[in-house]
């Protein structure tokens, strides 16, 4: 039907000097088969057309017979006139019809075009003109009137009503041509192969449809973002540092970060301990493993240091040293004065934060101490109830910074640089506390969203008396920050669940579907 | 961190400014203190017929005990600010010169050993003041004093008592009191089945219950004063109007009771008559040599090196800014007259957070403005960037997977027993898996050993997807290993999984293949052995394996530079292993460890 129609328009056009209205033209066809006629015809630009939406006027089935038969009023004087004797009012339904004999009888009085004579009805003129019939019988053929009040009048008596039409003014395009010829969907290599590219005509391109969606794999998100952060630290000069450890020690995790035994970190309400293996050995050396990714880079700033061997590690004067800096005070420091635990220190715990595998980092720098800048991405642990910001699992950013002549100013421009790299500018430090950094500075910066400074990382020095039990140099400062993975992650995609963004809840969808991570773009 | 909530009006007057909140946030943001909420413009609690006063609450960072009241915020941002010295504490002798003694019995020793005291004597209590004493008391009790474990404080009207005072430790049936706002009298087994179910009380019952001896202090008239940690008799019950403060506090940490001691005292010693004076009390506690006159309010005398301090801020200070500061930070410090390098430096009894002189040298940055210090960018030396070796094979892995049209997925490490073994048709031999002592839900019962149950749950939280579902993982298990110092190790794993309405066995053997490829390992079939390979790998029929259906299990060989190792395994998963994960549609999986290929 629509190639009929197609045909149609066409050879209607080829004759046509003027633009043809579909209206006119194809009075048969429903609305829609033109309007599919016209865009196929559009879109090959044979055709150029205008939608005209008009208002036609229809009689209703009163106005129909109205304009049949003639008004009311017009056929109580034809039976009034035609009964040379006056008709008696009784017999007009039956020669009328009843609705007709009502409504008309009352209508002629007030033209005056019959009078009453006791019972009897007489005509008053010798002729009338039946103006109702005459504008009803325009309007049929025309489906218009150019007097509006007629409209409003015939409307409010229901002998007509309006209706919405569109029409289209319909002229010839630019590629015109009295033959619709037949299109090829896609160029093959057929086509090409026998050369009949060069006369084939191929379905226009849709260019407002989406194409077909690519299958595709996916990176994580979180994921995505890690790799910003790491890109960042290699940008700095930081190496990464082997984090694949999940358990660790009350020694590793808390001691040896001056973490006091009686610290409320260490509750069972914040940590998870272990049940089996029941116990650690005191800190050693652990045999090289398979996974060993060790690979100390040569000292590089100082080349004289190469020159002094490195010091072997004395695990066991470490491990009696952080007792007198937590029981008794040493280095400067008068400790916190309780009595320190060896079975306390031995416990297994799942690491609450990375920067245990940092205190390993550092203590094993002692070897050889020098400027050294180490970073890691990676899961912790806390014995969290779960909600929607804290899950007992998420991922630690952490940074740490080694060198001579460290300030606290160069920590704050350090900041300000790693921050901006992600975008982050604005930045303003808090004193805050942390049992192994001092100072402590809480990061913050302005959120322009929530009009308000949230905080973004933390940062510090590390505090002597967990730097000098390594066997590290006084003078060699180190700094430390560290910050969650999750928490930037959520704010760049929206995300308010932190269960939609980690574990196994998470909608895959989401992350077919998530755009690459551009940071530094905020 | 403790949040102290303070009356707004009696703190802006205290500090003789009405602050804006902004002003106020931004004074408290530069001390290192937290303003947390102004509840002026709140609905605030209506309270016998009367509206609540505008609060302000504060967060305190947990080292700054001495800042957990009214008393002791007030105090510091006044010194802060220079209004103020650090007030100089002095005790005081009673008026008839009789110190009041505490003797200790060596019973004590058995449940909670250690006990201070003081006496603020002519004190001028008002009903806020006294509601901040108790107040302070609590939130000690939550933080310093780890739930009343290490620390118990009680507070007695001294009026009602006659020294001198014994702490004993005695069976729970021969102790006998009406405890605090109670009206019957009882012994120590009664009271606590008495407060068994009481909110606040019940929850330091366990700290004595199960001990043959109960800790008890008595006066000379065998009144009962306390029953630490748990509470104190009624008879020396205190008011607003008590006009002498017995206080007495027993601990299992000999440091921490005295620097409860000094903050309880420091803070109220000014409403004394005469201001920040304390009468002591004399310990009588031979057993352990701990006989001793308490508190000790002596600033603590330590010097800081002026070099130290200027390095570490970046900072060219001459020692008498530094003093200045210093004061402002609630420090007497005066420059060394031996020593130009040196700062005498006097630490309040009320800084027990001061160990070293990091912490001397963080003050003197926060009063000189951490914001206002000179900013430089540590550029001097010259470090290489490296990544983990491993990490960056992972990330060969991932990126190789991800391209081959899978989808990365991060499930958790820990995961139930169940998952990590029967519902994988696998036995626990007590072998492998670390297992927590404490978690809160059974779905963090052991840390994972394989990634399959990862990958499983995911696909099940994932069943409205469309089909087929192709995830993998890149990431750590961990395994015990008895002889290593922690006693377990991680294994980094390759892991993928395939979802669909047929197995997808030779898709998810292909995408091993494809990974093979790309780490330049090549497939050696039984009948043609590729020579001269560095690494190879091939697959073998892994005929007894309960997590895959029979027949359709294959073990991973890989051999490298000679050496021969399994290093994995993949097949069709069991139909009872799908059913366990909720699974209808079959799976093929696949498990790597890539450590080998390092």
């Amino acid at each position: 039907m629509a190639t009929d129609l197609t045909a149609e328009v066409l050879s209607a056009l080829a004759t046509a000097e003027a633009p043809i209205f579909s209206q006119d033209a194809f009075p048969s066809h429903p609305p829609e088969v033109i309007k599919a006629t016209l865009d196929r015809l559009g879109s090959r630009e044979m055709v150029e057309y205008e939608k005209l939406d008009t208002e036609e006027v229809h009689l209703t089935p009163e106005g129909e017979g109205i304009a049949e038969n003639g008004s009311h009023e017009a056929r109580v004087f034809e039976a009034v006139r035609s009964a040379l004797e006056g008709l008696k009012i009784k017999d007009l339904p039956t020669i009328v019809g009843a609705e007709a004999a009502k409504v008309g009888q009352g209508t002629a009085f007030k033209l005056k075009w019959i009078e009453k004579d006791k019972d009897v009805l007489k005509a008053a003129k010798d002729s009338i003109t039946d103006t109702v019939r005459d504008q009803l019988q325009t309007i049929r053929s025309t489906k218009s009137y150019a007097d509006t009040k007629v409209i409003v009048e015939l409307r409010k008596r229901k002998l007509i009503s309006l209706h919405k039409v569109s029409t289209y003014k319909i002229s010839r395009g630019p590629k015109y041509s009295n033959q619709f010829v037949k299109e090829e969907t896609d160029l093959t290599a057929d086509m090409l192969a026998s050369g009949a590219w060069k006369t084939v005509k191929l379905k226009p391109y849709n260019f407002k449809a989406k194409g077909a969606p690519t299958p595709s794999g996916a990176l994580h998100p979180l994921n995505k973002v890690r790799h910003e952060f790491r890109q960042i630290f290699f940008e700095m000069g930081f190496e990464e540092m082997p984090t694949n450890r999940y358990v660790e020690t009350g020694f590793w995790n808390f001691d040896a970060l001056f973490v006091p035994q009686q610290h409320p970190a260490r509750d069972l309400q914040d940590t998870f301990y272990i049940s089996d293996p029941p116990r650690a050995d005191p800190p050693r050396e652990d045999p090289p493993s398979s996974s060993s990714t060790d690979t100390t880079l040569p000292s590089t700033s100082n080349p004289t240091d190469s020159k002094t061997p490195s010091r072997s590690l004395d695990y066991r004067k470490y491990w009696d040293d952080v007792r007198a800096v937590h029981q008794d005070g040493k280095y400067g420091s008068i400790g916190y004065r309780y009595p320190w635990s060896e079975d306390e220190s031995l416990k297994l715990v799942l690491r609450t934060h990375t920067t245990a595998i940092s205190t390993w980092m550092l203590h094993k720098l002692a070897q050889d101490p020098r400027p050294a800048r180490y970073f890691s991405i990676d899961r912790v642990f806390r014995n969290e109830t779960v909600d929607q910001t804290h899950l007992a699992e998420f991922h630690q950013v952490e940074g740490v910074i080694a060198d001579f002549g460290l300030t606290l100013g160069g920590l704050i421009g350090f900041m300000e640089v790693f921050f901006k790299k992600m975008g982050i500018v604005n930045l303003r430090f808090k004193p805050a506390y942390n049992p192994y950094t001092e100072p402590s500075l809480e990061i913050f910066s302005w959120h322009e969203g929530l009009k308000k400074w949230v905080e973004i990382g933390n940062s510090g020095m590390f505090r002597p008396e967990m730097l000098l039990p390594m066997g590290l140099l006084e003078d060699l400062r180190v700094y430390g920050w560290g910050l969650s993975l999750e928490r930037p992650t959520m704010i760049k995609y929206g995300v308010n669940n932190i269960r939609a963004l980690l574990g196994h809840k998470v909608d895959l969808n989401f992350i077919e579907s998530n755009p690459a991570v551009r940071l530094e773009k905020a | 961190m403790p949040t102290i909530a303070v009356d707004k009006a009696a703190l802006f007057e205290e500090l003789g400014k009405e602050y804006t909140t902004q002003e106020f946030d931004e004074l408290c943001f530069e001390f290192g203190i937290e303003l947390d909420e102004d509840t002026s413009t709140q609905d605030r609690p209506v309270v016998n017929g009367k509206q609540e006063a505008p609060q302000l609450k504060i967060e305190i960072p947990a080292n700054r005990y001495d800042m957990l009241c009214f008393e002791g915020i007030s105090l510091m941002l006044k010194i802060f600010q220079g209004q103020t010295e650090s007030p100089n504490y002095r005790l005081v002798a009673p008026p008839d010169g009789k110190v009041q003694t505490i003797t200790v019995k060596e019973e004590t020793s058995r449940i909670r050993p250690y006990i201070s005291g003081a006496i603020l004597r002519n004190i001028n209590l008002t009903q806020a003041r006294y509601e901040s004493f108790i107040a302070l008391q609590d939130k000690l009790h939550q933080n310093l004093a780890r739930q009343r474990t290490l620390c118990a404080i009680g507070t007695h009207d001294l009026d009602t008592l006659q020294g001198p005072f014994t702490y004993e430790a005695l069976p729970p049936t021969d102790i006998n009191f009406v405890p605090l706002n109670q009206t019957k009298s009882m012994n120590g087994e009664e009271l606590i089945q008495f407060y068994e179910k009481d909110k606040s009380l019940g929850r330091y019952l366990h700290i004595i219950r199960d001990s043959p001896v109960y800790p008890v202090i008595y006066d000379s008239q065998r009144t009962v004063c306390s029953l630490p940690p748990v509470i104190n008799g009624n008879h020396s019950k205190i008011s607003a109007s008590t006009r002498n403060v017995f206080i007495e506090i027993t601990a299992l940490d000999k440091t921490k009771v005295e620097i409860v001691n000094n903050i309880l005292v420091a803070m109220f010693s000014r409403y004394t008559d005469e201001p920040f004076t304390v009468e002591p009390v004399k310990i009588v506690s031979p057993h352990n040599s701990q006989t001793r006159q308490v508190p000790d309010l002596t600033p603590r005398a330590t010097q800081a090196e002026l070099q130290y301090i200027n390095e570490c801020c970046g900072l060219e200070l001459s020692p008498t800014d530094i003093c200045k500061m210093l004061t402002r930070m609630s420090y007497h410090a005066t420059p060394s007259k031996t020593d130009p390098n040196l700062i005498d430096v006097d630490v309040p009894p009320t800084r027990a957070d001061v160990l070293h002189q990091a912490d001397i040298m963080e003050d003197v940055a926060i009063a000189y403005g951490f914001n206002e210090l000179p900013r430089s960018f540590p550029s001097k030396s010259g470090t290489v960037a490296q990544p983990l070796a491993l990490n960056k094979l992972s990330d060969i892995v991932r990126l190789e997977a991800a391209m081959a049209g899978w989808t990365e997925v991060l499930p958790l490490i820990l995961c139930s027993h169940d998952e990590n073994f029967g519902w994988l048709n696998r036995k626990d031999d007590g072998t492998t898996a670390v297992r927590l002592a404490n978690p809160k839900t059974a779905e963090y019962q052991v840390i994972r050993t394989s990634l399959l149950p990862g990958l499983l749950k995911t696909i099940r939280e994932n069943k409205k997807h469309s089909i087929p579902i192709k995830i993998f993982e890149v990431s750590d298990v961990a395994f015990k290993a008895p002889d290593l110092e922690r006693k377990s190790r991680n294994e980094r794993h390759f892991a993928a999984a395939w979802y669909g309405k047929t197995s997808g066995f030779e898709i998810v053997h292909g995408l091993l293949d494809r990974i093979m490829l790309m780490l330049k390992t090549a497939f050696r079939t039984q009948e043609e052995g590729l020579q001269d390979q560095a690494m190879e790998y091939w697959i073998e029929e892994d005929a007894d394996n309960p997590t895959f259906f029979e027949g359709h299990a294959a073990k991973i060989h890989v051999k490298i530079a000679d050496k021969e190792s399994v290093v994995g395994v993949f097949g069709i998963l069991h139909p009872t292993v799908l059913e366990k994960f909720e699974l209808k549609y079959p799976i093929s999986a696949l498990e790597v460890n890539v450590e080998v290929f390092l």
